[in-house]
């Protein structure tokens, strides 16, 4: 009987169950990797329509987050500043900048600027900032060291196991609320001080489903 | 002379056929022409599985809201015909593992057949856990894939233990299944004469050649695979149960779910057997393969296993009362007498009585009986299923929340639409795979074991084949 395939198909079947477990691995790998906020969306630095610098105002003018993000402590939004707050400043200094054209025209036809969200979580994902800030979760956890920022960008994944790794452990994270605002708090002792924090304020960071969505 | 006489059994395969006529009559399906009827059966099944693929397109735009679950039934028709079609697939495992381990011969002639069913109703069933989460692009959360949401299943929960069980058993069914396969395929390839069906046949024939070595190979990764899958018989189905009675739902929460689900399951998967064999060794002209015996003996596990199911039902009733729990107690009283009787009495009917005919030998040889039973015993283990589902769930502890759970189209439409795959799946296998287990059925003819030597002078004589004579009536 002749032949129907050729020799070197006598090792097809191996190549391709090797090839096979390669690729799946590869595909769990990819999907893992690839598909994490963290390869996705830490980075993003849209261009805001006023190129307002963080690193001017916070590291240099030395300003507190609390002056423009007012609401951070009562309310679950951070709430980017209205124009008025730019304004405080900007009716005195460097009222001809061509940079901040657009917020003079704001406050001319009451026109909110429209900035460009950076961070931004799921609807599904329930997040509040007073939650968080009135207990000693620092801004700089979770938005970065925003006081080097020239753009303001994500710094941190903001994914599900990114939040449920200081939920898990908060004592690992947690300074004391005056701290909040600082950028670069670095203390010796945090493990111990942040247990004596999490007791202190009573924190039972929730890890079940329904803390967070509901 | 003892007074026990040996009997020989009745020959397996019935006509005067040898190993060539064998050959022809299987494979010949598979190398004719595709017949007219095949392509009209084609068209209704495909238009059945249209069905269901629109019904759950709709149900994956809409949400489960299409489907008549309501607020204390949270679980409907998704999980009974999950269940109805799982417990379906044990008869190929059973037929083709634990029947091997026994050497019990008359296997051979239905073992490919029912495997094929066995993958198909697993498919139909794998289908209903999948679509009834509702965000059935978030079904990857049941595998343990390592995921930026720090997601990891729940391996406290019998409802994984069933993604796993049902994968398992199907991946080893279709091992299983491909192994036999492999001789059988190489015969078509060898008989093809077109280069199409040669090449085709020939891939997933392997390279078989027939060779001792290739025998040696093939005789222990069966053995392997069936080691493997007889305690996938017992365990698969068994872990069904345990998505019920790993609960503390009152009619769920008990210890004999695990024997009484496989029973219930093997008496169905037998049944289903029985259904689509009697339609297709008519077809195909398979009666000297698919004898007569074949089906008395599958009645005859279907009397066991049905009367096993029964005693079970009863013991439900007799725990219910004897363990004193008030709760319990109501849930039996509810499912004889409460809203759902008609369902509880149709199982009844159905899988308790309707078996109990098996008792008789006339009835068990008659094809058409056979026939209407193994449609009986279907529909009245998809109501098990029903009443275990339902009437747990629609009464339990809280009466201000008791509601009654009925259907709605798509729920239909969607378990209407799961017999078009299945039958497409089947018509498919008829055509283009060989439907029993040739080489395996060769080796019981008795020509098989010809005795061609003489036992002392070592003489050589003809070919002498003796068939044995039928079992008398009265043994």
């Amino acid at each position: 009987m002749a032949q129907i395939f050729p020799k070197w198909t006598n090792q097809v079947p191996r190549k391709i169950l090797i090839g096979l477990i390669v690729v799946l691995n590869a595909l769990v790998f990819g999907v893992w990797y690839f598909f994490s906020p963290e390869y996705t969306d830490v980075g993003y630095a849209p261009e805001q329509p006023v190129p307002y610098s963080h690193k001017l105002h916070v590291d240099q003018l030395g300003l507190d987050c609390q002056y423009c993000h007012t609401s951070v402590t009562e309310s679950k939004q951070a709430n980017i500043p209205a124009t008025q707050t730019c304004m405080n400043c900007h009716n005195q200094i460097k009222t001809d900048s061509e940079n901040l054209a657009l917020v003079r025209e704001s406050w001319e036809t009451g026109k909110s600027i429209e900035w460009i969200r950076v961070h931004n979580l799921a609807d599904y994902a329930y997040f509040n900032h007073s939650a968080h800030v009135s207990v000693g979760v620092g801004c700089e956890s979770c938005h970065g060291r925003v006081d080097k920022m020239e753009v303001v960008y994500q710094a941190e994944p903001l994914s599900m196991s990114w939040c449920l790794d200081c939920h898990r452990e908060p004592e690992k994270y947690i300074r004391p609320v005056d701290e909040v605002t600082t950028m670069g708090y670095k203390v010796e002792n945090q493990l111990e001080l942040g247990r004596a924090l999490v007791d202190k304020q009573n924190i039972h960071a929730p890890t079940y489903c329904q803390g967070c969505h509901y | 002379m003892s007074k026990y006489q040996y009997v020989p059994e009745p020959a397996l395969v019935k006509g005067d056929h040898d190993f060539a006529s064998l050959t022809r009559l299987v494979t010949d399906i598979n190398l004719r022409p595709t017949p007219k009827a095949w392509y009209l059966c084609m068209i209704g099944a495909n238009a059945l599985l249209m069905v269901m693929v629109v019904a759950i397109g709709y149900l994956i735009w809409e949400g489960t809201g299409i489907w008549g679950l309501n607020n204390p039934v949270g679980w409907g028709w998704a999980i009974i015909n999950f269940v109805w079609w799982v417990g379906i697939g044990h008869a190929g495992t059973l037929i083709s593992a634990i029947l091997f381990l026994f050497r019990q011969d008359w296997r051979t002639a239905i073992n490919r057949f029912a495997e094929a069913m066995t993958i198909f109703a697993v498919m139909c069933a794998g289908i209903f856990p999948a679509i009834h989460v509702g965000r059935i692009w978030a079904i990857y959360w049941v595998f343990p894939i390592p995921n930026q949401m720090a997601m990891w299943p729940n391996f406290n929960s019998p409802l994984l233990w069933d993604v796993f069980a049902v994968s398992t058993y199907f991946t080893v069914s279709l091992l299983f299944w491909y192994v036999g396969l492999v001789p059988d395929l190489a015969t078509i390839r060898d008989r093809a004469t077109d280069k199409i069906r040669k090449v085709t046949y020939g891939i997933f024939a392997l390279g078989w050649t027939g060779s001792n070595r290739h025998w040696w190979n093939y005789e222990k990764a069966y053995m392997i695979l069936a080691g493997l899958a007889t305690p996938l018989v017992l365990s698969v189905h068994t872990i069904v149960s345990f998505d019920f009675a790993v609960s503390m739902i009152p009619g769920w929460h008990t210890t004999i779910f695990p024997p009484y689900f496989v029973a219930g399951a093997i008496f169905s998967g037998f049944a289903m057997v029985l259904t689509l064999m009697i339609v297709a060794r008519k077809i195909y002209g398979m009666k000297d393969i698919m004898t007569d015996n074949h089906m008395e003996k599958m009645n005859i596990v279907i009397l066991v296993t049905g009367s096993m199911v029964g005693f079970a039902y009863m013991m439900e009733f007799f725990i219910a009362w004897y363990s004193g729990v008030e709760y319990e107690k109501a849930i039996f009283m509810l499912r004889a007498t409460g809203p759902y009787a008609w369902a509880y009495w149709a199982m009844m009917t159905c899988n308790v009585l309707s078996p109990q005919f098996f008792w008789f030998k006339k009835l068990r040889r008659s094809v058409g009986f056979t026939f209407f039973i193994s449609i009986v015993v279907n529909i009245g283990m998809w109501f098990e299923r029903f009443v275990i589902t339902v009437t747990s769930l629609a009464n339990d502890y809280l009466p201000s929340s008791w509601d009654y759970y009925s259907p709605t189209i798509w729920d239909v439409l969607t378990y209407v639409g799961t017999f078009g795959l299945f039958f497409t799946m089947f018509l498919l296998f008829l055509r283009f795979l060989p439907m029993v287990a040739l080489a395996e059925i060769k080796a019981v003819i008795p020509q098989a074991d010809p005795h061609n030597y003489d036992e002392e002078t070592g003489e050589f004589h003809k070919p002498k084949v003796e068939v044995p004579k039928p079992q008398s009536e009265k043994v």
